[in-house]
């Protein structure tokens, strides 16, 4: 159990009014080293150093339409790890999440166009889908008290094969038919992969969508009840159910928010590219856990917040972009992601041991 | 506080209970727990009733905590019965005990470490306001009510923002002392509260347990010490190997049986002649816990 990480940020206290007795032997930290012991302010100057390294090193990113793209790439990679991070701040982890938006998006591309209905009919089933694929998830930790890494391995494996074989089975095919030209596409596009101008410059909606989100969660993890249980059931389960908290009900709805996430960012690639590739989406989990990771979620539960695992993801889509404008082999950009990982955990543990030292 | 309560308790022990007024809150009867083959508990009964303070005493593993955790609906019994209101139930989450306003303190405190102090003493019982879209934490109160009720107990802390984890022992179960007392509408559960407490907090304890039957609490009360027990309780119990060795009023007892009764009688008696006989004391004056750690 570390104490150096504080679960509940952002919340200042009013200042105890009047001569009230005082214990009187807190001394104030200087209000700097405050700052830098909370991991998302850490994260937020990761991510500005790697932004003015990029700013230097490759003249292109200066540019409007560079900057709107690699928040496109922060979006995808983000607004799934939202729901990922307050998973593992509720004390689990999911690592059939990156397979699970492929499963997403090739329900609702099949279920529309072998049936040819109308493609909202498909993104709700698919909704329903990832909503199941989540309960299923967490019903299984929570029933079985077995490690999430365990029954989440499983369904990784179990969906990565259904992906292939159920898409092979339908279409005869590794990809799933252009559903472009069917009813609703372009109604349904314009929710989850349009883009909007500004001063010049095209902007995905997935980046409103990701703040959107960010900040729905922040407000849900430090304002409602809810995100005082995630917080609870992550940081002692059992003291929290002792207390009258909804363990069961709380960590099987973390896991069907990554189930939301899934669909959403399964929605936004179907919308996008019109068709989708079975075998896609492996590897992504680890993207997203190492986002929230970076981003000060305690990988053990019961601290961390929504803010940071934003800018956590900017850091990849920086980098993911950055090295395209570079003008560097892209192959290289999973070993940077490596060492941003490594880098982000080890500084964040320097800081707080130097902010918090007691 | 002793003859009156004594008069008044003294004849309700056979099973007809009138229909009104004193009908025990919570009851067990011929209560049992087993943890798969280990038979922690075995033909228990119990009855708290309103204004009344019931001890439960006994050696450690004697098995109290496991009937504590079965009227806070953590465990759930394996035999006999257990009625809160005349009504047999089995709850299967300490919600359902919260709900029928049965409050805990657990010898583990059941605290979130890394969560501040403020957090922690609403955990699962948060106040809010808004309506239901908006519904949200009512912060600014949380934290002054938590402050109020802490320093009720002597408790002053400069941040209520601190991870409750930094605060020493005995701060922390004050913590679960506080928000137990604050939230138990009808019983109060006590596991060992005064275990890691400073005289003066122990004191603040028994007062509160003591002010808690006064405003009608059935409260249970669980210690090693008998002084302290005989200080607050109405009704003693006292648990050997998982079944009850002995139940009686406080009219029918005095602290010597009492105390012969939790150290195994004969043994404490030899205990007392050695230590008389090294340090020359009072044989006649019981030490307490608290003295003899003090040798
Ligand atoms: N979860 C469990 N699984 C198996 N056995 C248990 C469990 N909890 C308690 N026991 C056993 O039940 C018996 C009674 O334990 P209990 O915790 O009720 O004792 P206690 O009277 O509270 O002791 P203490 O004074 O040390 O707190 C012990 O022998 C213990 O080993
Ligand atoms: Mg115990």
């Amino acid at each position: 159990m570390s104490m150096t990480q504080h679960a509940e940020p952002a919340v200042t206290s009013p200042p105890a009014p009047g001569p009230k007795e005082v214990d009187g032997r807190t001394v104030e930290r200087p209000q700097v080293l405050r700052l830098l012991a909370r991991p998302e302010v850490g994260v937020f100057l990761g991510a500005a150093a790697v932004y003015v390294f990029f700013l230097i090193a490759a003249p292109p990113v200066r540019e409007g339409a560079s900057m709107a793209n690699i928040l496109y790439g922060s979006s995808t990679i983000g607004i799934m790890a939202l729901p990922v991070a307050l998973l593992m701040i509720g004390g689990e982890f999911d690592l059939s999440a990156g397979v699970a938006v492929i499963t997403s998006a090739l329900t609702a591309a099949m279920l529309s166009y072998q049936l040819t209905m109308n493609v909202w009919v498909g993104v709700i089933a698919a909704l329903v889908v990832s909503l199941a694929i989540g309960f299923l998830n967490g019903w299984l930790v929570v029933k079985t008290g077995l490690p999430s890494f365990l029954i989440t391995l499983g369904s990784f494996l179990i969906l990565q094969g259904v992906n292939l074989a159920v898409t092979k089975l339908v279409t005869g095919n590794v990809a799933t038919d252009d559903i472009s030209t069917m009813d609703g596409f372009s109604q349904a596009k314009k929710v989850f992969a349009s883009s909007f101008d500004v001063g010049g410059v095209q902007v995905k909606i997935t980046i409103v969508w990701w703040l959107v989100f960010a900040a729905i969660a922040t407000w849900v993890l430090l304002r409602t009840k809810y995100g005082n249980w995630i917080f609870a059931v992550g940081g002692n389960k059992d003291s929290a159910r002792a207390v009258g908290v909804p363990v069961a009900f709380t960590k099987i709805s973390l896991f069907m928010l990554v189930g939301f996430g899934a669909w959403f960012i399964g929605m936004h690639q179907l919308f996008s590219f019109n068709t989708v590739q079975s075998g896609e989406g492996v590897g992504q989990e680890l993207i997203f856990i190492s986002a929230a990771v970076i981003g000060g979620c305690l990988l053990t539960g019961g601290a961390g917040s929504a803010i940071g695992p934003v800018f956590g993801a900017f850091m990849f889509g920086m980098v993911q972009q950055g090295i395209v404008y570079a003008g560097w082999n892209p192959d290289w950009f999973k070993a940077f992601l490596g060492v941003m990982l490594l880098g982000a955990v080890l500084i964040n543990l320097w800081v707080q041991r130097t902010a918090t030292r007691r | 506080m002793t003859g009156k309560e004594a008069n008044t308790h003294g004849a309700i022990l056979q099973d007809t209970e009138p229909e009104d007024g004193d009908r025990p809150t919570v009851q067990l009867r011929n209560a049992g727990k087993a943890y798969g083959n280990i038979r922690a508990l075995h033909g228990v009964d119990l009855a708290v009733r309103p204004g009344q303070v019931t001890c439960v005493l006994g050696d450690n593993g004697a098995g109290k905590s496991t009937l504590i955790k079965i009227i806070s609906g953590l465990h759930q019994h394996t035999e006999g019965e257990f009625l809160v209101d005349g009504e047999p139930v089995h709850f299967t989450t300490p919600r359902q005990a919260l709900d029928r306003g049965i409050a805990t303190v657990y010898q583990d405190l059941a605290v979130v470490p890394l969560m501040p102090v403020w957090r922690n003493f609403f955990l699962g019982s948060e106040m809010t306001k808004g309506p239901w879209p908006f519904r949200r934490l009512d912060i600014e109160k949380m934290k002054k009510t938590a402050d109020e009720e802490l320093r009720n107990m002597g408790i002053v802390l400069d941040n209520l923002d601190q991870p409750i984890g930094t605060l020493s022992g005995g701060q922390r179960q004050c913590v679960a002392i506080a928000r137990a007392v604050y939230f138990g509408a009808r019983v109060l559960i006590l596991d060992e509260p005064t275990a890691a407490l400073g005289v003066k907090q122990s004191g603040v304890v028994l007062k509160y347990v003591a002010a808690a039957r006064e405003r009608g609490l059935g409260v249970i009360f669980i210690t090693h010490n008998p002084h302290h027990a005989y200080m607050v309780g109405d009704h003693f119990s006292v648990l050997r190997l998982g079944t009850m060795e002995l139940s009686a009023e406080r009219s029918e007892i005095t602290l010597e049986e009492l105390t012969n009764h939790m150290a195994g009688g004969t043994e404490l008696a030899a205990l007392k002649h050695e230590l008389s006989q090294v340090r020359g004391l009072d044989v006649d004056e019981l030490p307490d816990a608290r003295d003899l750690t003090a040798l």
